[in-house]
């Protein structure tokens, strides 16, 4: 065989270019079956649970434990230039727009998402998104669709709740421990910190990432190969494969949001 | 049933906490709080030269902030920099014959708008120029004129 070795890219790229057909063709089925959950509510707060409210506490001890060591780490730059009270503006612009939206997709990613590729990837295995099927139900519609939009209504208000707790965890160690001045610390957080410029956007991009971590990890788990390997491979891809482009998009986001 | 109702209860609970910590970034991380007295009225200032001064700077009367500055642009007839301020609602009795001066918070801070009251008995209202301006600082200037006057001396 000639050209061998340009053949076997060209499978690569090909299946490549296929995995991400099929990939948005799924998003678009999700999507339209947004009716779905407004005819069964019930069934986007059981995934809102799952998602959102089983993933509380890691993104909150989490984001109390990252506020705290921006306190410690920040004190020690800003002190290099006497600008302590600064403290809790680099706290909470950081939180607010970075590492709140950008950990909590990450935390998400790992503790929700490889858990919506496995059950996925287990009903394929076990034949019961066929039953489905079989049954005149639309698996698309029944157990997809709520699953996505509880992850891209939880993201957000984690993302949220991140942030909080982070820049209480700040307060904690800069005025706590540190001993920078209580109400510099809040005043020049609240003159820096705009509230369009950086929650909101913040908030989009924590929406953005539900869409990604979750798209992602339901499309590992319905495209996998139904057996035990298949459905652990998806897995680790869903992490991988989500970490990875929640932080490309960070970059992308970022540089049109605050890039002027 | 049961169980349902539990799943329901946790959800709202969770989503009463997620608002509750937005809630929490935009009163008392951001500045959403300050911001909300969209009222209030205009006023305008010519200037030589603002230095840094930029939209949302502060304008503040006796170290006190009193608004914030709207608009800041460029009059190519005059050459000067025409700024306009929203005073807040509340602070209407602004004498006519105030001045208006470009400060620097501290040596590296960022600049705002300080305001010093005149003696006119006559207030200044919605769309009126504050007449008394004076012009940013600009340190590189200033170096300059010291080392002009020093150099003056020493010859």
């Amino acid at each position: 065989m000639r050209f061998e070795s340009l053949a076997r890219l060209g499978r690569v790229g090909l299946g490549a270019l296929e995995r991400l057909g099929r990939g948005h063709l799924l998003l678009v089925g999700i999507v339209l079956g947004v009716g779905e959950i407004l005819r069964r509510p019930g069934l986007l707060w059981a995934q809102i649970f799952n998602i959102g409210v089983l993933s509380l506490l890691i993104v909150g001890v989490s984001g109390l434990f990252v506020g705290m060591v921006l306190g410690l780490q920040g004190y020690y730059v800003l002190a290099q230039f006497g600008a302590e009270q600064s403290l809790g503006v680099m706290v909470a612009t950081s939180l607010v727009r970075e590492l709140g939206p950008v950990v909590t997709a990450l935390l998400v990613a790992g503790r929700a998402g490889s858990a919506l590729t496995a059950e996925i990837g287990l009903m394929k295995a076990t034949e019961q998104l066929s039953g489905l099927e079989m049954m005149a139900v639309d698996p698309i519609r029944r157990i997809l669709t709520p699953r996505f939009f509880g992850g891209v209504l939880a993201m957000p208000l984690l993302a949220a709740i991140f942030s909080a707790v982070g820049v209480i965890g700040g307060y904690f160690v800069g005025v706590g421990l540190l001993g920078v001045d209580d109400g510099a610390f809040w005043s020049q957080m609240q003159s820096k910190v705009d509230f369009e410029e950086d929650v909101v956007n913040g908030m989009i991009k924590s929406l953005v990432f539900g869409v990604v971590v979750t798209w992602i990890a339901l499309f590992q788990g319905y495209d996998s190969v139904p057996t035990a390997e298949g459905v652990s491979r998806a897995t680790t891809r869903s992490v991988v494969h989500a970490a990875l482009v929640v932080l490309g998009v960070d970059f992308v986001l970022t540089a049109l949001m605050f890039g002027d | 049933m049961g169980k349902q109702h539990r799943i329901e209860v946790m959800v709202g609970t969770f989503m009463v906490l997620g608002f509750l910590a937005l809630f929490f970034l935009a009163m008392r991380v951001s500045n959403l709080s300050l911001d909300t007295d969209a009222d209030g009225y205009r006023l305008s200032a010519r200037f030589a030269n603002v230095g840094s001064l930029k939209v949302r700077s502060p304008v503040t009367m006796a170290g006190v902030r009193i608004g914030r500055v709207e608009e800041v642009r460029f009059d190519k007839a005059t050459y000067e920099a025409v700024v306009i301020v929203r005073i807040d609602a509340g602070i209407d009795t602004i004498p006519e014959d105030t001045f208006a001066n470009v400060f620097t918070s501290g040596l590296l801070g960022e600049q705002y708008l300080g305001l010093e009251p005149g003696g006119s008995q006559d207030y200044l209202r919605d769309g009126d120029e504050i007449a008394n301006t004076q012009s940013a600082l600009v340190l590189e200037q200033m170096i300059g004129q010291f080392l002009f006057k020093k150099a003056g001396e020493s010859g």
